[in-house]
């Protein structure tokens, strides 16, 4: 299987060749890249509707968090936006029907997620009718209902961050209500290359997304929201002017912000929008933000005001190997390879399929995989001609100049090929947003994002270890205090049992013995 | 040049025999190392050691001695930093590295609810009353294999986790 990042692959995405004036120059942002952005081919077309699937197939856990508890069996019909899944625990988030049909299997099945790796789903066959619940298409009234109930809502919906973190939404919401929050950030920055969903949606629903920004301004009682837009969509920027002027709401701002990759990360968004650094280890919140993409906002817009839970969404089906490139609103569960053929199939040349964009994508083996809530981008792209063999670090330094968050990329690659924990952590590996910038222009094509990622894995491995370990030392213990407590208890009731004989005198000794010897016989 | 030689001879005379009293009369403190050491043991607590767990053998290593490389479940790596941490030479590696992670499976279908199993488990992992079927706590349980010698019906099996 290809590697997790397809060095390359996007290897040849088109950087103007990282100088020290033409990248480096960045305002605010520090590093980046300024990649060729290839987003024209699949912008030509307006958003385009599939046909509905044959089969659609919805994982469990499409989103952070604990997997989502089935409440459908199997044989049961369902109707388009009913419940399937709740959520489990703290974190999570529900699934809902994309269309009506039959529930034929809970069970396994290929994910993205996973590089193509099976996690359960629940598999719907479809009746092709599109039948939705009654209570479909009830708008709510949410400026008259307190913050919570909306914030309440707004979970019932499914709804989940769709800039590709899939963190639930309700969730990242109620947690920064409690803390000290100023802005919210709408995140149409949409910086990777090939990748224009957003752009799109920008283009084609900017009245919803402003609706859901005033929505979410409502649910998190905040008074100032600002829509951040890379200056490479000028349409977008513009529908967007026009939708603003139209609503008329004071608290709505719009920014242009430089085309610099990656100013769509939450952390490197809020440097570039309020100039304030999220510490290491932070969220946004720490520096008063809350970052929302535009996807989500025009989600939350969708289920308050349309009824329709996340149950669709717009993605990129683009690559020198698809066909006819577009932006497509598809169901959640559609298999990819309908996608593909809906968008003219494959080229002859077609050689890799990355679920999400080159930089951040993953590489999968089959094109079984659903569409899940995450999946922004569906690329096909052609062979690649060999970029070489990696060679020896020669400590250029040219990581840590384009590197967003300041890291020292290749002083984590000796840690990460030593397995030092301690200096990785020190060297601040944790805060590594994996954007694929170090290892775009490592003369020696190091594929260093692939090394953290490992890197990262294995730390998160060994922490499980040790609480793995302490919760045994712990149960060990209160095992051990259990069987002494047990043994104390066992001493004490028989010196109670021979103290009440005693009391009762030899007679009674007596009596005992006999009962004892004829129960014996 | 001679007063300074008696006076350093008297203070290292002093010292010497403060640090012998104390060496010989003071009882020597040792639940701070106990705890360190068995934060470098597994807690698998699975007596492969020939201790009934983890802590019981941290305490024989710093109490009494005991050899730092009868841990099969900690491996080369743990007998490396045992090392370390009390300043002795490297053991002899262990013959055997540590296993695959494995959690212990009960057949329920075969299970006669015996409890000998339950009664084995150094980390209360199985569950289950008299007479009736038993069952691992997979999160809980340690692999270490304690509960399969005590089952009449060989019903238990190690599962690759």
């Amino acid at each position: 299987m290809p590697r997790a990042v397809p060095g390359g692959l996007h290897n040849d995405a088109g950087v103007i060749v990282p100088g020290p004036a033409a990248t480096y120059d960045l305002g605010k942002l520090h590093g980046g890249l300024r990649l060729t952005a290839h987003k024209s081919a699949s912008t030509g077309l307006s958003i385009q509707s599939p046909p509905l699937p044959g089969q659609l197939i919805l994982p469990i856990d499409q989103h952070v968090g604990e997997p989502a508890q089935p409440l459908v069996g199997i044989g049961e019909r369902v109707l388009k936006g009913q419940l399937l899944a709740e959520p489990a625990g703290t974190l999570g988030a529900p699934v809902h029907a994309s269309s009506s049909g039959r529930v034929v299997a809970i069970e396994p099945w290929p994910v993205a997620g996973r590089h193509g790796d099976p996690a359960p789903c629940i598999v719907i066959e479809c009746d092709g009718q599109d039948r939705a619940m009654d209570s479909w298409e009830e708008p709510i009234p949410y400026a008259e209902l307190p913050a919570e109930t909306v914030l309440q809502k707004i979970l019932q919906g499914g709804i989940v961050g769709l800039g590709g973190a899939v963190y639930p939404t309700a969730q990242k919401l109620m947690q920064a209500v409690s803390g000290n929050l100023e802005y919210l950030i709408l995140n149409g920055a949409e910086c990777e290359p090939y990748i224009s969903c957003d752009d799109m949606l920008m283009r084609e629903c900017a009245h919803d997304i402003v609706s859901g920004a005033q929505i979410l301004l409502h649910a998190l009682q905040l008074d100032a929201a600002c829509i951040v837009v890379e200056s490479d969509k000028p349409d977008a920027i513009q529908q967007l002017a026009a939708a603003m002027t139209n609503v008329g709401d004071e608290r709505l701002s719009l920014r242009q912000i430089p085309t610099i990759y990656p100013s769509g990360g939450e952390d490197q968004l809020v440097q570039l929008v309020t100039n304030r650094e999220v510490p290491s280890g932070g969220l946004p919140t720490d520096a008063g933000c809350l970052v929302q993409n535009v996807g989500t906002a025009a989600a939350i817009h969708d289920w308050l005001q349309d009824g329709e839970p996340l149950i669709s969404r717009i993605t990129t089906i683009t690559g020198d190997g698809i066909a006819r490139p577009m932006n497509v609103r598809a169901r959640i569960g559609t298999p990819v390879a309908e996608l593909v053929e809906f968008a003219g199939g494959y080229t002859e040349s077609a050689r890799h399929l990355v679920i999400g964009g080159p930089m951040t994508g993953k590489s999968v083996s089959t094109d079984r995989v659903p569409l899940v809530k995450a999946t922004n981008c569906v690329l096909v792209m052609s062979e690649r001609p060999s970029i070489g063999p990696e060679l020896p670090c020669i400590r250029c330094g040219d990581c840590a100049a384009v590197c967003p968050v300041q890291l020292l990329p290749q002083q984590l690659f000796w840690y990460a090929c030593a397995d030092n924990e301690k200096q990785l952590r020190e060297h601040g590996l944790t805060d590594c947003i994996e954007c694929g910038c170090c290892d775009l222009v490592c003369p020696s094509h190091i594929p260093l994002t692939y090394d953290f990622r490992m890197a990262k894995a294995r730390i998160r491995e060994l922490e499980d270890e040790k609480a793995r370990a302490e919760r045994a030392r712990r149960r060990f213990e209160a095992r051990g205090d259990r069987l002494q407590r047990e043994q104390r208890e066992r001493e004490a009731e028989l010196a109670r049992q021979k103290d009440r004989a005693r009391q009762a005198g030899p007679d009674a000794i007596a009596e005992i013995m006999k009962r004892k010897q004829r129960d014996g016989d | 040049m001679g007063i300074a030689v008696l006076t350093l001879t008297v203070i290292a005379l002093v010292a010497g025999l403060g640090l012998s009293f104390a060496a010989r009369r003071l009882p020597a403190n040792n639940s701070g190392l106990v705890e360190r050491v068995n934060e470098l043991l597994p807690q698998t607590q699975c007596a492969q050691c020939g201790y009934p767990g983890c802590r019981p053998y941290a305490a024989a290593i710093v109490e009494d001695g005991a050899a730092i490389n009868l841990c099969p479940p900690g491996g080369n790596d743990t007998v490396r930093r045992l090392a370390d941490l009390l300043g002795r030479d490297e053991a002899p590696p262990l013959a055997t590295g540590p296993a695959a992670p494995a959690v212990a499976v009960i057949d329920e279908s075969l299970c006669i609810g015996c409890t000998y199993c339950r009664a084995a488990c150094p980390v209360d992992a199985i569950v289950g009353a008299h007479q009736l079927m038993h069952t691992v706590i997979e999160q809980e349980c340690t692999g270490c294999e304690l509960c399969l010698a005590p089952c009449p019906v060989d019903c238990i099996t190690m599962r690759a986790s």
